[in-house]
């Protein structure tokens, strides 16, 4: 079992690093956005190794299934054969991609320093799982989170509502 | 070794699936014909047994076309989403109460997950197949898919605060515990999943985006030979889920109908409605039996007496798992009850294509978004009321849910007459 | 065990080149595509650390994100369709109306 996880975790994560690599790097969109779904769906995976089931669904049904296939409807709906010929990276790539590092080393840093062997150890999963997780994760979000879900609900809300009149067509 | 049983399952499904929807298509074509008066392919093999075998060997066969400017990764890649998902979601259906793949907690949320990915198949093949009817019907296809998924998840849900559960084995337990079938409590869920999920499978009458008459044959124009038949596949094996699911959640699953009644055959320990499968079988095989003298062709004979056999066969199975310990009698009879609400299920899918017009497209999305969705929410609203009903009043399970399924009705009937355009209304009072 | 540094250097990965791609890609939608791999990452995170203390705060969280990427992604593809429609470009460095 420990191996299977171990093989499994890799496995995502060299899936999900692999692609996230691709997709900033396609010149085709329509690839990018291949590339990206593959991996929201590594994601997902690692999320149900944590053993968090309710979100391994909502990853897959929201993200993948929800905001991607947005994402490649619009990719369709705009004509991109022009922009696919063009200089795919700004000019100041080099500047950027210097900072973007630096940033991470600043996290890796923090990251190394905390750590000290058995302290952030996960506990293993015999004894932790609990096959009620979306049940206690329906809990929370219904007793001690309720403002918050409102409060999203009504930003859903104002988001379909900005998303029609941007999509609209004006009547002139 | 934990592995040794889900392998196997999965083995079986994935070989059982492609022949059992091969043989979904000849039911299909005897279906639509013999409700056209006419007799359906009987040229290959005996009544047309081989007709599925045939066209398989002519898929394989074909060349393998790909359009000149079409994006070969994504060519090559949209039929293995659209298959690969639409055999994903068998590892969650629970066939019979020991026959399923896994056993999760949150197994009918994987289907739809997983279901909801196929959508990708789709319009990926629309776009890599560079022609404009392709991209059309893919997007057509896709936006239809996506309205009528939120439409049949809502209706799934007012199910779901019965059932208590997301997993498949407890919601047919929690139907069995409440001694009725959710399809029978809840008929206005049934109704909106029913509908739902033939627009889910792009089944007639929601079958624009790829019927025969109107772009070619959408995002599948491009498709030729075994890339095609993937696509096939994925249809009919998406069909086969969702019938999976249907019958899970409203028809009971694996139960038996009237398991309540428990009147036994006098003299032995066997209820009639046990014995109901192997009668059933029984008089299948008999009718074959008559059948086969009256076979113009003698190889035709010779199929019918080796349908009775099978039959016959068929039956003895069901009739020695009434003698064997309880757990292997459940599965056995539950997986024949389960087939049997599924094939009923998918007969119902081929009865309403043959019978209704197509929709357009903009009648589709304005009977998903504007009637549909809005009757779901509606029916969820009644279903909470009914459980509360339940526990703070104590009323039963049946008596609960008829102001639900009233307050629906009446819903309804509200929706579906400010439906009807103005121009309709005044065209036929001038005339 | 896998070690939960294994899992933040991963989420570090993903949040890194999501900033890249931001940083130096033209196109605006995927520079949306991006933010959104931030936010996956962001999401790592938490769930890591929501199963550490074997509390579900971490998982809530993480649902209001998702939520919040959907209603971004929804306007922010609405806003480019709009802008194509008017200028027939999505490159970055063509947006460039409001420059004196």
């Amino acid at each position: 079992m420990q191996t299977l996880n171990q093989a499994l975790f890799i496995f995502f994560a060299a899936l999900a690093v692999a692609s996230a690599i691709l997709m900033v790097t396609r010149r085709n969109i329509v690839h990018g956005a291949v590339f990206l779904i593959t991996t929201l769906l590594s994601t997902a995976g690692i999320f149900l190794l944590l053993q968090a089931e309710f979100l391994f669904i909502v990853q897959i049904i929201l993200y993948v299934g929800g905001i991607m296939v947005l994402f490649v409807f619009v990719i369709m709906l705009v004509n991109l054969d022009v922009s696919m010929r063009q200089v795919q990276f700004n000019r100041q790539w080099f500047v950027a991609g210097a900072l973007a590092l630096v940033l991470a080393a600043q996290f890796l840093f923090a990251v190394w320093t905390v750590r000290k062997p058995g302290v952030l150890r996960l506990p293993a999963i015999a004894t932790e799982i609990s096959p009620k997780n979306t049940e206690a994760v329906a809990d929370a979000l219904f007793s001690h989170y309720m403002l918050p879900f409102e409060i999203a609900s009504i930003l859903l809300l104002v988001a379909m509502i900005g998303a029609v009149v941007m999509a609209k067509r004006r009547v002139e | 070794m934990p592995f040794v049983l889900p392998v196997l399952y999965a083995v079986v499904i994935v070989a059982v699936l492609p022949l059992l929807a091969g043989y979904i298509v000849l039911m299909e074509r005897k279906v639509m014909a013999d409700m056209q008066a006419r007799l359906g392919p009987m040229r290959v093999g005996p009544h047309g047994l081989l007709q599925p075998i045939a066209d398989a060997v002519k898929l394989l066969l074909k060349e393998d076309i790909i359009p000149d400017k079409a994006d070969r990764l994504m060519f090559w890649f949209a039929p293995l989403v659209s298959v690969t998902m639409a055999l994903l979601a068998y590892s969650a259906l629970a066939i019979g109460p020991a026959f399923q793949i896994a056993d999760l907690n949150i197994g009918l949320l994987f289907i739809l997950a997983i279901s909801s990915l196929g959508i990708y198949g789709i319009v990926l093949g629309g776009w890599a197949s560079n022609s404009h009817y392709s991209l059309l019907g893919a997007l057509r296809s896709a936006a239809q898919l996506v309205s009528y998924e939120t439409a049949a998840g809502l209706g799934l849900i007012s199910v779901l605060l019965l059932a208590g559960s997301l997993s498949m084995k407890d919601i047919v337990q929690a139907q069995s515990d409440q001694g009725v079938w959710f399809g029978f409590s809840v008929p206005f869920g049934f109704f909106i999943y029913l509908v739902g999920s033939i627009a889910e499978t792009n089944r007639a009458p929601f079958d624009l985006p790829e019927a025969e008459s109107e772009l070619v044959a959408g995002y599948m124009t491009e498709y030729s030979g075994f890339r095609w038949s993937l696509y096939f596949l994925a249809e009919y094996a998406n069909m086969v889920i969702v019938a999976g699911i249907a019958t899970t959640l409203f028809l009971g699953g694996w139960l038996r109908p009237g398991a309540r009644y428990h009147e036994h055959i006098p003299g032995t320990g066997i209820e009639w409605l046990d014995a109901l499968p192997a009668l059933l079988t029984l008089g299948v095989a008999l009718y074959s039996l008559k059948l086969a003298p009256k076979q113009p062709v003698k190889i035709q004979k010779i199929v019918m007496v080796l349908v009775a056999v099978l039959c016959l066969g068929v039956a003895g199975v069901l009739a020695g798992a009434l003698l064997a310990p309880p757990a292997v009698m459940q599965g056995i009879h539950g997986a024949f009850w389960f087939m049997a609400k599924v094939f009923a299920y998918i007969y119902a899918f081929l009865w309403i294509r043959f019978t209704f017009p197509r929709y357009r497209f903009d009648q589709l999305m304005r009977l998903g978004w504007r009637f549909l969705i809005p009757l779901a929410l509606v029916n969820v609203i009644g279903v909470g009321v009914a459980i509360v009903l339940r526990q703070q009043f104590a009323w039963g399970p049946i008596v609960s849910l008829i102001p639900t399924t009233l307050a629906t009705l009446g819903v309804a009937m509200l929706l579906a007459k400010d439906d009807v355009p103005v121009s309709e209304a005044q065209m036929a009072d001038g005339e | 065990m896998i070690p939960v540094d294994y899992y933040l250097f991963l989420s570090l990965a993903l949040f890194t080149i999501g900033v890249i791609g931001v940083l130096t890609r033209r196109n605006v939608i995927i520079m949306l595509m991006s933010i959104e791999l931030i936010l996956n990452a962001v999401n790592i995170n938490l769930m890591v650390f929501s199963r550490l203390w074997g509390t579900v705060d971490g998982q809530v969280f993480a649902i209001f994100i998702i939520t919040d990427a959907a209603a971004e992604a929804a306007v922010g593809l609405g806003i480019i369709l709009a802008f194509f429609h008017n200028r027939e470009t999505v490159l970055a460095d063509e947006m460039d109306i409001m420059k004196w």
